[in-house]
């Protein structure tokens, strides 16, 4: 990590709709590992809301424990941010968003505090089909605990000291479109220009949205050996291309029409997917995890949007809960006063 | 043999099989005696089984007004052939036993100093019903029919409870007031009614009773309403016995309430959580957010939450608990009572951490405690913790009617909302006490576009919500904690306090939540016998002055409490000026029953024996001792 941060910036450094500059998407310095995948992927995320022109202080961030749950400190200085308990990161999220809907929630997460102590909670966040982006920093062991195996470490991947690792993997993709996850998509924290529209369309996207980054841990995991390092995921990393075009933006690039695939999002923009192969039908369930299988079946990581589905309701849609914000009522609107409860007294005589 | 006379005073116990709608006609059977103006306190004493178990119902009727369990069975209606051996030993010498005389009673039931009535309800309903199910169902209705002739019960209330019980059901009035009548009717024929053991209308009742328009309510119901009324719009929850009426209720006040009218939808969000841990968690997020929101739970609910009442804690966010306490540790008897959660609660979570608790002792309380609990929640800015326990929050007590003042509002605590924020020219400091009293000012998140984001998280940080591991910020934030708990003993209930002169007794008594009605009675006894002593309710942690002052002022305190390790005793050691442990005198019940007058007459008047207090009549001793109250 560097203790300087630079202070010039570009007078001419762009600016967004909304007249911020990038700087004003930052955060505070970071205190990983230098080269730490995690580093990409929040400067990933600034990226993505300078560029869908979010207020910051229109977003929530929550994590849970580990290096990963730090890097909210790193990102979107003007929002609050909840930093909570070890795998607890969904609850949270969970009931700050049935108190606000209208704030954009941000959720980090890895993938010891995802995949092992918060399994559960992710299971019935995904579930619940909470309208949250959840990114897992997806690097295959406890960084902050130096360097122990976590539960997405694949088969028979070898530790820093040697052993290799004789359990199955989880592999939260699969999990997530299996129990129904309406926006499941897998990146890779050394390709910005997948990486940054992904994270767009997930944030834009109703509904829970998984993004899955595989994000070397430089310290502990990054050896011959590890199928969580630079080298490997640079030499299989199946990346399909993604492409997303805002509202009201006109598409311009070109791709191949049989294998090119566009999802119309909620608000109107425009997520556009390379697929791997024709036949993959990334709004088919099973068509995507045959698709992810298959690649796994060849020692390749298929990455890149997996899986969506637009029509899931999410957790307010199903309540059936009021559009205003439920910590905008007020005290006259909430509490029935003193005639009511005559009526209930009465009623218990 | 003589009959044993008593008028609107007695314990009546029914012995039925749970599953087969007893509950109901139970039910009936005490509010029809409460309308009929005599003060009356059921009981259900039930398996954690949905079918075939043995389920008791324990009414006790006191002119005097007395609402916690006496002891005894004056009366005992078994239905339940499988538990006749225990139901026949635990009746009263003097007292009546009641069974289906439809087969000839088992010798070995037949005991010589009790009364039995014999009514033959298998062979009515065979005789009158052909459906199984009715057979079974009627069966409950005829034996309180039967009830309501032998101890005089107005049969005009129970008619009128027939139809307000099904409204909407009309066609099943009349069929329901005929098995009423076929077992008055029987019962008299064949027995002289009213019996020895009788109710009376229009006779004087005692003066807490009478200044009030009383109403029959369970706690969890009363707590619900008053999270409703406290502006809750979130709960969380995960099912578990005794507390999952607290959010079936809320539910059911919500759906008529909190609709909004144009669109029809909810103003309210109510998540079955996937356990106790996310229930919190939710609660926590909500409230972070700023809305107003709660779970309740039991004990193994509790120790489930312990981390995040920690983080809520230390990272300073609201949060109502509402704990229906049973009995513990573990799973323990889950559909039994215990007041044994007062220690995890009072100290819930790692590190040092203390938590406020409340302790309502009437579904009164339980309303008006559970709407307090969100001011000061959000006042203090940390988690609140409601001690109701089964037999509050399942039973129905007779209670004052629940209060609301209309020029009441609600206590949002500190808050800088957005244009408050505009106007700060200082830097906000999210953890910065600026004026003494420990507690801080928050945000709501999306409050300003540039002012007032924070980061919360539950490691150390400074006044301005930054990072640290500096060792004299984290002292420094956790003595601003400790005065912050100070600050608390001014916000939370007075302890109710009972003198019995104008100068303090030698002795005082301690007690909270339940144990309280059975309480003042044993008081009450014990100062007929000539021992007069002081009273200290207390209503909430941490304690306040009133409480600190009655330690000083007695030279013995008896504390009674429903637990093992007397564990309100052990906080008060633990959290007030008291010096010398042997000053506080446990009087305890840990059987999963609430705790009878008797029992704690017998075990205080046994201490002040020993102690040799010479102002205890020697009068009563066998009749009250130790061995009955036991029973």
């Amino acid at each position: 990590m560097t203790y300087l941060r630079p202070q010039f910036r570009h007078p001419d450094s762009p600016v967004n709709r909304l007249g911020y500059t990038r700087q004003h998407y930052e955060g505070g310095l970071s205190t990983l590992c230098a080269g730490c995948g995690h580093d990409s992927i929040s400067a990933a995320i600034i990226d993505a809301c300078f560029e869908l022109n979010i207020e910051p202080h229109k977003v929530a961030k929550l994590s849970g424990i580990g290096c990963s749950s730090k890097t909210p400190a790193y990102f979107l200085n003007g929002s609050h941010s909840f930093n909570s308990v070890h795998g607890r990161m969904p609850s949270v999220a969970t009931g700050a968003n049935l108190a606000n809907r209208d704030l954009i929630y941000i959720g980090v997460s890895g993938d010891g505090d995802t995949a092992s102590i918060g399994m559960g909670q992710f299971a019935h966040v995904v579930r619940r089909n909470l309208n949250m982006a959840y990114i897992v920093e997806n690097n295959g062991c406890y960084g902050l605990t130096k360097g122990q195996d976590s539960a997405t470490m694949d088969l028979e991947s070898r530790s820093k000291k040697g052993d290799v690792n004789m359990y199955s993997p989880i592999d939260l993709v699969k999990i997530a479109i299996e129990i129904g996850a309406t926006f499941v998509g897998r990146s890779f924290s050394g390709d910005k220009e997948q990486l940054v529209p992904l994270l767009k369309a997930a944030v834009s996207h109703r509904g829970f949205a998984l993004l899955d980054v595989v994000s070397p841990c430089v310290t502990f995991n990054n050896h011959e050996g590890s199928t969580k390092s630079y080298a490997h995921m640079r030499n299989n990393n199946d990346a399909m291309p993604v492409d997303f075009v805002p509202m009201r933006q006109e598409i311009t690039a070109s791709y191949d029409a049989g294998t090119t695939h566009e999802v119309c999002m909620h608000d109107g923009s425009v997520v556009r997917l390379h697929k791997a192969s024709e036949e993959y039908d990334i709004e088919d369930r099973q068509s995507a995890l045959q698709a992810i299988h298959h690649h796994a079946s060849q020692g390749k990581i298929l990455t890149g949007l997996l899986y969506i589905n637009r029509d899931g309701e999410e957790l307010h849609e199903a309540l059936g809960t009021a559009r205003r914000p439920l910590n905008e009522l007020t005290e006259k609107e909430l509490c029935p006063g003193s005639r009511f409860l005559d009526s209930i007294n009465a009623g218990l005589r | 043999m003589q009959a044993k006379h008593a008028v609107n005073d007695f314990v009546i116990k029914f012995a039925n099989v749970n599953g087969t709608g007893s509950a109901s006609a139970n039910g009936m059977f005490a509010k029809a005696i409460f309308r009929m103006g005599i003060p009356v306190s059921p009981r259900n004493i039930f398996p954690s089984n949905i079918q075939g178990m043995p389920t008791w119902y324990e009414v006790r009727v006191s002119e005097a007004g007395y609402l916690g369990r006496r002891g005894g069975t004056d009366i005992m209606v078994c239905v339940n052939p499988q538990s006749m051996a225990k139901d026949v030993a635990a009746v009263d010498p003097g007292g009546y036993f009641v069974y289906d005389s439809t087969k000839p009673l088992d010798l070995r039931m037949v005991r010589d100093d009790i009364h039995y009535i014999g009514i033959p309800f298998t062979e009515i309903c065979l005789r009158e019903y052909t459906d199984a199910r009715q057979r079974l169902l009627f069966k409950n209705v005829i034996y309180v029919g039967a009830l309501a002739a032998l101890l005089n019960i107005d049969f005009e209330i129970l008619k009128n409870l027939v139809e307000d019980q099904f409204k909407g059901k009309e066609k099943l009035i009349t069929p329901n007031i005929y098995a009423l009548e076929l077992g008055y009717q029987y019962a008299h024929e064949h027995f002289e009614c009213p019996m020895a053991i009788r109710l009376e209308r229009g006779r004087e009742v005692a003066k807490h009773i009478r200044d009030f328009d009383q109403i029959l309510m369970d706690g969890n119901t009363a707590a619900a309403l008053g999270a409703v009324y406290g502006g809750a719009t979130v709960a969380a929850w995960y099912p578990i016995t005794p507390s999952t009426s607290v959010v079936d209720a809320f539910d059911r006040y919500c759906r008529r309430l909190r609709i909004d009218p144009g669109t029809g939808k909810k103003n309210y969000a109510i998540v079955q959580a996937e356990d106790e841990l996310a229930a919190m968690g939710m609660v926590i997020g909500a409230n972070w957010n700023g809305a107003r929101a709660f779970t309740a739970t039991s004990g193994p609910g509790l120790s489930l939450m312990g981390e995040f009442l920690g983080l809520a804690y230390f990272a300073e966010v609201p949060a109502v608990l509402i704990d229906v306490q049973r009995s513990g540790p573990s799973t323990g008897m889950p559909t039994r009572t215990q007041q044994s959660d007062v220690l995890a609660a009072a100290y819930a979570s790692h590190g040092d951490t203390k938590h406020v608790l409340l302790f309502p002792a009437t579904p009164a309380e339980c309303f008006g405690m559970t709407l307090n609990a969100f001011d000061l929640a959000e006042r203090l800015q940390t988690p609140v913790i409601m001690m109701s326990d089964l037999d509050l929050g399942m039973n129905e007590w007779m209670s004052p009617p629940l209060e609301f003042d209309d020029a009441y509002t609600y206590d949002r605590g500190k808050v800088l909302d957005g244009e408050a924020l505009d106007k700060l020219d200082e830097r906000f400091g999210r953890y910065l006490d600026v004026d003494g009293d420990g507690i801080p000012y928050r945000t709501y998140p999306g409050a300003h576009p540039d002012k007032g984001a924070y980061f919360t998280r539950g490691s150390s940080k400074d006044e301005y919500a930054a990072y640290t591991e500096d060792g004299q910020a984290y002292v420094r934030n956790m003595d601003r904690l400790l005065q912050k708990f100070e600050t608390a003993k001014e916000l939370v209930p007075e302890a109710k306090i009972k003198l019995a002169g104008e100068k303090p007794t030698e002795y005082g008594v301690m007690f909270f939540g339940t144990t309280a009605s059975p309480s003042y009675e044993a008081v009450e006894m014990l100062e007929k016998e000539g021992m007069a002593l002081d009273t200290c309710r207390i209503r909430a942690f941490p304690f306040n002055t009133e409480v600190e002052d009655f330690i000083s002022q007695h030279e013995r305190i008896f504390v009674i409490e429903q637990n093992r390790d007397g564990q309100m005793r052990r906080l008060l050691i633990n959290e007030t000026a008291v010096r010398a442990k042997s000053k506080l005198v446990p009087v305890l019940e840990y059987d999963g029953l609430p705790i009878t007058a008797r029992k704690i007459a017998a075990t205080m008047r046994s201490y002040l024996r020993e102690a040799g207090v010479v102002s205890l009549s020697d009068a009563r001793d066998a009749r009250d001792g130790l061995e009955q109250a036991n029973s």
